[in-house]
């Protein structure tokens, strides 16, 4: 008996190994292992065989039965794989995708974004104020009297006497301490506008403002904060020079250069030639300030700084036209 | 503020190269902007020895020289009498230019070539002789440059002077900074008063009668002067600072006012009036005419130096013809004054009128050194015009101010700067630069600053002394210590950025456009005349036309985008602007500024590609953007609804709808009227939105909540109905959505559609509902039950039939 099936499953694999294809295969599937399949009779037939060899019988035949079912499936997978790789088309891979529709963001939002996120790890809060000022907190509260030349520092464009388009996001620093009391660390960016318009200014661009006011503030701070964010901006090896300068609201005040990013300091047509590019001016809160918006000047000291956005985004991405970013021109906001 | 290197050395001796000293006072705060070798126009010009002389054949002045310069010998044709062979003379070669702007090139003079220039004193700028060639010294050698053969050599720089700084305006002052870098003293020009003869107050008097508009004024007479051109020093000092000679008198007064930094005024002393001077406020509406020939209207708040009768100068400003320095002025009154800076900021920017007088003036000048600087011109004056100075001066000074001492704590200088300075060294620094230090404690200081340091008032400016004299670069570089949290919130910046993420996402670029626009924008969009975008607000002083004013609406910026970019073959467009519009509540006023967000979409839906034909988008791409912008937010509040056709300006009339919240309106969607399109020459159509973004980030959700996950599954039935083409499906939906009944989860709309074989004036409408619930699976026949009862509803309320 034992040989009987042994001699039904050598016939099923033979048989299986001749199969031209699935169909075939299905064939012989039902042959042996149909309802009236050779193995399916066998083990039906079981209980004529004597007591004696009926478990062995069985046993002996339901491994076949096992046996044969996973061979059948795994030639029937087999020849479906083949067929795939035999009669699939190809595609033609190097045929452009179909287009996504993902947009840009401008450059200036980019790099406003990245300087603000630089100070926000520094712990400092993002504020915003309003674009069109009155002189009030343009000037005189940043310690700049009327009829003062520091005035001329900056052309104002007008709305009335007392109305300007906020010439410096420098507003934001009087706005915020009048409402809060110290400590205060925020960066401030926005639109500013000047009464200029040639080929190195537009007559409204961005710029970044930045304040720190607590107990003990140093120049010293002011440094290490600049430096650290100089760094990350762009990388360790840009070097910072503080040189004296002056602003109305901040003494001792500085412009702060820093090296070339172009030229590494070798002199290039970007820095002028000298090595160094001017991207920042700041200073210690002047007491006036802080005496105009009630601070304790006694008690707390503090640093202000500001940079233009456009300036930094053209040294970052290589744009060598100021006038193209407000120009819209798709070519050019489609490459950020 | 320009300087001459070679003049600042008379005051301080500099070894240093000129790069160096520029670095140095531009570290020091006086940044050196430009520097220009002033010789650098004699590049080309080469000693030259002439060997031969002839007539020149066809002009009889004119004579024809054989010049060697060096290894070339050339022809050179020659108008001066003192050519002669042997002689060494300057020769300018093809590309030199000289004085005047005179171009020397090679060239055929009366049919001669020539191919160069022998040159005079004066046309090299080198001295006033123009009467023959300049006779070099026989040891130079031919062809060496002049500049190198007379060792001449003068570097310029152009200072960029910050306002706080008007002691710098000047050789002195820069030379004090300067003294200070190199470590040497300061050389003050020598002052020799001449013999005198007579009194000053025989002659003349001074009233002041606005003694807070000037404080002080000094002068002093010179009689018997010559008027001449100035000797070729003075000439060349004035010129190597770019300003140009006049005569000896108005020389010597701008020579003093750029060593010194007090401006002066010479006045022609036989045509003042009773030979006297009053300071006064002109009388409203008085004309005087300035120097500049120009005729000035004053107010009463000008201050004019007047003589007996009337006007004569602006007081710190610009003098007056009625009074100039002429040929035949024999007798000089020379002023020397202190102004009020704030009244001469006044007169100058009331006139225009910016002269270096007045620039010094309105910035402070030396309060002491009115006298010092009267007395220099005084003596030069009358060495260099040959005058007789008359004895005395006149020093109107009704109320001296009292000089205040500061006091200087050392530890906070050093907690504010950062640094480890100790008394003798804050001390020391402050000495360096001319102040008056006295220790009054073991931490304080008293500090007097020099009179002309009219900037430093405070501690603090001090400290800035002591800093920028330490270095600024030496300062430690600390870290500030951060005290506990700082909560400015500021949510609306997050929002907005992600705003703009999610508007890129959607394939939008972001553009920025000026916030000024022109005036005719509103007209252009076609707003009705009671639209509050009509309240402009008006800049005073704008760039041009077109950015005469703050906009109100940020469509004409991005249409005029589109334009631009029309104009340079991009034709699919898809950009936004988030930014400020302005609505002026009066010139007088801050506006109230709205943020909003706008977006335009021009073209086709999809870039060309081998994938799909090209296809124009429409207002529902637009929308989708929108419907999937709100449903983000979770901005369920948000509707949109046909806008009435008299509503729509810029938009097209039946193909806009309002954006509303709550069922206010925040904002539209639709295409663009083709008028307005040709008002912006554009010749495609075009879709627009706009948002108020302070009202969507005012009313978003604090928080979205959580919806489970439903356990069973959908049934969807499908319904098309016939109806009325005015019935909008967003209107059947709304409906159906309000008849509230709990099976149903969802409505959308499969299908609309017009034309055989549906009846004119209607249209049908494909709807399909989903079916759920959140406790069973639900049977066919319950959904059948459920949708027949909906359906029959629906067909009631919109008068609706079924397909045949």
């Amino acid at each position: 008996m034992e040989n009987r099936i042994e001699q039904i499953k050598s016939e099923a694999i033979e048989a299986l190994k001749e199969a031209a294809d699935i169909e075939q295969i299905k064939s012989l599937s039902v042959k042996y292992l149909g309802r009236k399949g050779l193995v399916t009779l066998f083990l039906r037939n079981i209980s004529q065989l004597p007591a004696k060899e009926r478990p062995e019988a069985g046993k002996q035949a339901n491994i076949t039965k096992k046996k044969l079912e996973s061979a059948f499936e795994k030639a029937i997978r087999d020849f479906e794989t083949k067929d795939k790789k035999d009669t699939d088309e190809t595609i033609d891979v190097s045929l452009p995708g179909r287009p996504s529709s993902q947009g840009t963001l401008h450059p200036i939002t980019h790099i406003t974004r990245r300087i603000c996120s630089i100070f926000s790890r520094m712990g400092f809060d993002i504020a915003e104020g309003p674009e069109i000022e009155t002189d009030y907190y343009n000037f005189e509260a940043l310690n700049i009297p009327k009829n003062h030349p520091a005035r001329d520092m900056q052309d104002t464009f007008y709305v009335s006497d007392n109305i300007v388009l906020r010439t410096h996001t420098s507003p934001i620093q009087v706005h915020i301490m009048e409402q809060h009391a110290p400590p205060i660390r925020i960066v401030a960016p926005g639109k500013v506008y000047r009464c200029d318009s040639d080929l190195t200014h537009t007559p409204m661009f961005n710029q970044v403002e930045g304040l720190l006011v607590d107990e003990q503030v140093s120049f010293g701070d002011l440094k290490g904060v600049l430096e650290a964010f100089v760094h990350e901006l762009f990388d360790e090896q840009i070097s910072l020079r503080f040189r004296p300068s002056f602003f109305p609201f901040t003494e001792p005040s500085a412009e702060v250069d820093i090296l070339c990013v172009m030229c590494r300091g070798k002199g290039c047509k970007v820095c002028s030639h000298t090595g160094w590019l001017e991207v920042l001016g700041c200073g210690m809160i002047h007491p006036s300030v802080f005496e105009n918006v009630g601070y304790d000047t006694s008690k707390y000291s503090g640093f202000a700084f500001g940079m233009g956005v456009e300036r930094l985004a053209m040294l970052k991405y290589g744009i060598n036209d100021l006038r193209m970013f407000f120009e819209s021109d798709y070519r050019f906001l489609r490459q950020f | 503020m320009k300087i001459s290197i070679n003049w600042l050395k008379q005051y301080v001796p500099i070894n240093i190269p000129p790069t160096e000293l520029a670095d140095k006072l531009t570290m020091a705060g006086l940044e050196v902007e430009g520097i220009t070798e002033k010789f650098q126009y004699l590049d080309s010009v080469v000693v030259g020895k002439i060997i031969e002389v002839h007539p020149h054949p066809n002009a009889d002045k004119l004579s024809l020289c054989k010049v060697s310069i060096g290894e070339q010998t050339i022809t050179v044709v020659c108008g001066a009498p003192n050519a002669k062979a042997g002689m060494k003379i300057p020769c300018a070669l093809p590309g030199a230019v000289l004085s005047g702007g005179l171009a020397v090139k090679k060239n055929t003079i009366r049919g001669e070539s020539s191919e160069g220039m022998l040159c005079s004193e004066s046309d090299l700028e080198l001295g006033l002789d123009k009467s023959g060639l300049m006779v070099l010294s026989e040891e130079l050698t031919e062809g060496v440059s002049i500049n190198t053969a007379l060792n001449l050599s003068d570097t310029a720089f152009e200072i960029g002077l910050t306002p706080n700084r008007p002691d710098c305006l000047s050789f002195i002052g820069i030379a004090r900074e300067v003294a200070t870098m190199v470590n040497q003293p300061i050389k003050l020009p020598e002052i020799n008063l001449p013999q005198t003869s007579g009194r000053i107050d025989d002659f003349t008097s001074v009233t002041i009668e606005n003694p807070e508009l000037c404080p002080r004024y000094a002068a002093r007479l010179i009689t018997d002067i010559t008027v001449a051109p100035s000797p070729f020093w003075l000439q060349d000092r004035l010129l190597s600072i770019g300003l140009k000679p006049v005569n000896n008198i108005v020389d010597i007064t701008n020579f003093v006012m750029m060593e010194l930094g007090q401006p002066l005024h010479a006045f022609d002393f036989d045509r003042l009036a009773e030979n006297r001077i009053v300071v006064r406020t002109a009388r409203d509406k008085e004309v005087f005419t300035t120097l500049d020939d120009k005729e000035r209207r004053l107010t009463e708040n000008t201050l004019m130096i007047c003589d007996g009768e009337r006007p004569v100068a602006v007081a710190g400003v610009m003098g007056g013809v009625n009074s100039e320095i002429e040929e035949n002025t024999t007798r000089v009154l020379l002023e020397s004054a202190y102004f009020n800076p704030i009244s001469i900021r006044k007169t100058a920017k009331h006139l225009t009128l910016n002269s270096d007088a007045s620039h010094r003036f309105e910035r402070g000048v030396d309060p002491e050194g009115t006298v010092v600087a009267l007395n220099r011109a005084a003596q030069l004056i009358a060495e260099i015009g040959n005058g007789n100075l008359i004895g005395g001066v006149i020093d109107e000074h009704p109320s001296p101010p009292f000089a205040k001492s500061i006091s200087l704590s050392v530890t906070k200088t050093n907690k504010h700067l950062g640094t480890d300075l100790n008394q003798p060294e804050i001390a020391a620094y402050l000495k360096s630069v001319e102040f008056n230090v006295k220790i009054t404690d073991e931490d304080t200081l008293a500090v007097l600053p020099p009179t002309f340091r009219v900037d430093v008032s405070r501690p603090e400016d001090l400290m800035e002394e002591v800093a920028r004299l330490w270095g600024y670069n030496n300062i430690k570089t600390t870290f500030p210590k951060i005290s506990g949290v700082t909560n400015l919130p500021n949510q609306s910046i997050e929002i907005k950025n992600q705003i703009i993420d999610m508007m890129a996402g959607y394939g939008f670029s972001e553009s920025i456009s000026y916030s000024f626009i022109g005036k005719d924008a509103c007209d252009r969009l076609r707003l009705p005349e009671n639209d509050e975008r009509r309240r402009m607000l008006d800049i005073l002083n704008p760039i041009s036309e077109d950015m005469a004013v703050m906009r109100t609406s940020l469509i004409p910026g991005l249409l005029e985008t589109m334009h631009r970019n029309l104009s340079h073959q991009i034709k699919n467009l898809k950009i936004f602007e988030l930014g400020k519009i302005f609505i002026s509540n009066g010139q007088a006023q801050q506006p109230t500024e709205t943020e909003m967000l706008a977006g335009l979409w021009t073209g086709t839906r999809f870039n060309m590609t081998w994938h799909s034909k090209p296809v124009s988008c429409d207002f529902y791409d637009l929308k989708g953007v929108l419907e999937d912008f709100f449903h983000y937010f979770g901005m369920d509040r948000v509707s949109f609804s046909k806008m009435g056709d008299e509503l729509c300006s810029y938009t097209k009339a039946g193909h806009t709808a309002q954006i509303l919240l709550d069922g206010n309106p925040f904002g539209l969607i639709g295409e663009i009227d083709a008028t307005v399109l040709n008002n912006f020459n554009i010749k495609q159509p075009a879709f627009i939105f706009e948002l108020n973004i302070n009202t969507f980030i005012s009313n978003l959700p604090e928080t979205k909540m959580f919806v489970p996950i439903p356990k069973f599954p959908f049934t969807d039935r499908d319904i098309t109905l016939i109806v009325d083409n005015h019935v909008q499906a967003g209107d059947i939906i709304e409906k159906v959505k309000f008849f509230e009944e709990k099976l149903m989860e969802d409505i959308c709309v499969l299908d609309v559609y017009s034309g055989k074989p549906i009846p004119a004036g209607k249209k049908s409408i494909s709807l399909r509902i989903i079916y759920r619930s959140f406790t069973e699976t639900l049977s066919d026949q319950h959904v059948n039950l459920v949708h027949q009862q909906l359906t029959d509803r629906i067909i009631q309320k919109f008068n609706a039939t079924l397909p045949v």
